[in-house]
């Protein structure tokens, strides 16, 4: 156990003093966000009817964009090798590694999101759903982005990789995601806001499997 | 001391094997596929409401069925590869894959073909056409990682993990688009297939469909032979490389 | 100023008193292969405890696939390597330390950290106060104790080799693979290298060097693997 706090905390503050990482994605969200306006117009009825979808994928796009760096600092400087030596299994360290990633890159998207989608006229009725959508639907993407970014640890440059691998694994996240909170906007409250919900839930719960092991599989197979 | 030790100059047996079936399985692919376009073209009657337009259904819905067929065979090499370390399961992996995507892609282009005298639109979001687009992304990256890890152990690896995570992710994409057009659609989109099928119709469909999985064997055991060769003769550069460096 | 405190000698008779369990670690007809390449075939070795092995030989017969081979990193063709001696269901890698060509060291912590990081990972260092000691006694085998603070990203490419490598005096761990460990280390350093490795020599440890230099360890044994290559091709 004192294992796995050991590694939380040193991801933790690594992310913390690297600064880049989770500041730049939130940053990437609001020009992101502040861009689809300029592209759509200022119509305030069409920008709330898109809001929630919106706001989901640049979520989506945002989060990818740090997880090249999930593995690879690691195995740039030999610290990869060393921690698949530790007496700590891959999958753990997988799974500790994905959640530093929400804690610091996730986390502080979802604090920013209400605050975007009133710049986007998303009806105040609809913010604590969509923090509560994206609280339970956003781990697993990064418990999926970690596979992606352990399959493309030896890559350089494996960005653009990532998002090819990763993206169609989020679809029923974003689906979920979406309809948790259109739910409220649109049909009747109550319908089935709650089932996609509990769907967005049940995906989380998936990606908790699949990622941890096809993380570690993956780094098992890029490194031996 | 030649030691045979790479696994995957061993698929000899395979080489023989296949030598010796592939001209049957391309006898059979070719001369159904034509017996079946025959039929698709000229005995099956035109839909009583979508007139000619119906006859893409005979392609569509076999390419359709290979693109998830694809998938499956590409998974279950896959994972045969990562337990048994079988030296010809990542190879057939491998060989699927372009195949497999190739018949995604037929499926969405006749389906926006079939969709423009339907629907009056070249695309819908349709939650198959959804569904099967999706499917296309999951074969181009796992194409893609293939291309990009340079030595064939490790990308065999990584690939088979990334086709067993797609796979078990399959079946939840596919519920989640149905889900997500059953949310969003407006104007209700007539069915591809109807449940009820004329058996004038339903004859030269199975006649397609068995002759493009033949097909499909063909060209994936096809590609299988010339990846094992690709394979040799690297392996043979690799040991006159190796050879030249010894004479010094 | 510190003279009593030069970490190797402290260790030495320190850890003489706390020998390692007996331990035998073997490779028998080992076989690798990267690439389609074979780079090693039909090597066997033997190291018991209390053995110095230097694997030597020219570029590209070996010495690091070897390392990463017998620490796990990589997967051998063919051969197997045995550890005896052990609890029989413990794993060779729960009894072993790798050091590769890379240090391992992140910029963003401190030397303490980085090093605190390590042992922490790892086990086998006591908490608290203990584990402090532990840990400058671990700077100190390699002088880095007065460096303790100051993040990693300003020390020199030998004192971050010299962090990378105090993990060996705080990480208890049987039997060492060090890949190149003297690059970029000036001689001084090299020799506080070779008392770390007599020291873990005369507890009991294992050590597996891949090295081009002479570490100054006097009469080891040495595993050739030019003369191995060589040997297959006549």
């Amino acid at each position: 156990m004192s294992a796995v706090l050991t590694l939380l905390r040193r991801e933790l503050k690594l992310a913390a003093r690297a600064g880049g990482g989770g500041g730049m994605a939130v940053a990437f969200f609001l020009i992101a966000v502040s861009i689809v306006p300029l592209g759509l117009g200022p119509d305030l009825n069409l920008l709330g009817r898109i809001a929630p979808g919106f706001l989901w994928v640049a979520l989506l796009l945002s989060a990818l964009l740090t997880l090249d760096r999930l593995f690879q600092a690691d195995q740039e400087d030999g610290s990869l090798d060393l921690l698949m030596l530790a007496p700590l299994s891959l999958e753990v360290t997988v799974f500790i590694k994905a959640l530093a990633h929400w804690l610091t890159t996730g986390l502080p998207l979802i604090l920013a999101a209400p605050f975007l989608g009133l710049m986007l006229n998303l009806p105040e009725n609809s913010i604590l759903p969509l923090i509560i959508a994206m609280l339970v639907g956003s781990p697993a993407l990064s418990l999926l982005g970690a596979v992606g970014a352990a399959l493309t640890v030896a890559i350089r440059r494996g960005g653009l990789l990532i998002s090819l691998l990763v993206l169609p694994l989020y679809v029923p996240t974003l689906i979920f995601g979406v309809s948790a909170v259109s739910n409220v906007l649109i049909s009747s409250p109550g319908s089935n806001g709650q089932a996609s919900l509990l769907l967005l839930g049940a995906v989380s719960l998936v990606a908790l499997v699949v990622g941890p092991l096809g993380g570690a599989a993956a780094l098992r197979a890029n490194l031996r | 001391m030649v030691r045979n030790l790479h696994a995957l100059a061993n698929p000899t047996r395979f080489l023989r094997l296949s030598g010796l079936l592939l001209p049957v399985i391309w006898l059979l692919a070719l001369g159904l596929l034509g017996a079946g376009l025959y039929m698709s073209f000229f005995t099956a009657p035109p839909d009583y409401q979508q007139g000619e337009t119906v006859r893409i259904m005979f392609i569509h819905v076999p390419a359709a069925w290979l693109s998830l067929f694809g998938y499956t065979l590409m998974a279950g090499a896959s994972a045969t590869a990562l337990i048994f370390r079988h030296p010809l399961a990542d190879v057939a992996a491998k060989s699927a894959a372009p195949v497999g995507a190739a018949f995604t892609f037929l499926a969405l282009v006749t389906g926006a073909l079939w969709g423009k005298p339907m629907w009056g639109t070249w695309w819908v979001w349709d939650a198959r056409l959804t569904s099967v687009l999706i499917l296309f992304f999951l074969y181009l990256g796992y194409m893609a990682l293939w291309a990009t890890i340079e030595e064939p152990v490790r990308a065999a690896r990584a690939a088979a993990v990334l086709a067993l995570v797609g796979f078990v992710n399959v079946p939840i994409i596919h519920y989640s688009v149905e889900w997500w057009n059953t949310l969003h659609q407006g104007a209700s989109v007539l069915r591809l297939d109807g449940p009820a099928i004329h058996p004038s119709m339903l004859w030269p469909l199975l006649v397609m469909a068995l002759g493009s999985t033949f097909f499909f064997l063909a060209v994936m055991l096809t590609r299988m032979q010339a990846e094992i060769y690709r394979r040799r003769v690297r392996q043979l550069q690799l040991a006159r490389a190796s050879a030249e460096a010894g004479a010094f | 100023m510190q003279a009593a405190r030069d970490g190797a000698d402290v260790l030495t008779t320190f850890e003489a008193e706390r020998p390692y369990p007996l331990l035998t670690l073997k490779g028998e007809g080992l076989a690798c292969e990267r690439g389609g390449r074979l780079v090693f075939d039909g090597l066997s070795f033997e190291a018991r405890s209390g053995d110095i092995l230097l694997v030597t030989g020219p570029n590209g017969s070996g010495k690091s696939t070897l390392l990463r081979l017998l620490a796990g990193l990589l997967e051998k063709s063919d051969g197997q390597i045995v550890l005896e001696g052990s609890e029989p269901e413990s794993e060779i890698a729960d009894h072993l330390l790798y050091a590769g060509h890379l240090d391992a060291v992140k910029d963003g912590l401190s030397v303490a950290e980085n090093l605190a990081f390590w042992g922490a990972l790892y086990g086998g260092v006591a908490s608290g106060a203990a584990s402090g000691a532990a840990l400058e006694a671990a700077l100190a085998a390699f002088a880095l104790d007065h460096l303790a603070d100051l993040p990693a990203d300003v020390l020199s490419a030998g004192q971050k080799r010299r962090l990378g490598l105090a993990r060996l005096a705080l990480i208890e761990r049987p039997i060492w693979l060090l890949d190149e460990p003297s690059v970029s280390l000036d001689a001084e350093n090299v020799g506080r290298l070779a008392r770390l490795i007599e020291a873990h020599s005369v507890r009991g440890g294992i050590v597996l060097a891949a090295t081009h230099a002479d570490l100054g360890l006097g009469d080891v044994r040495r595993l050739d693997l030019g003369a191995l290559a060589s040997g297959a091709a006549a």
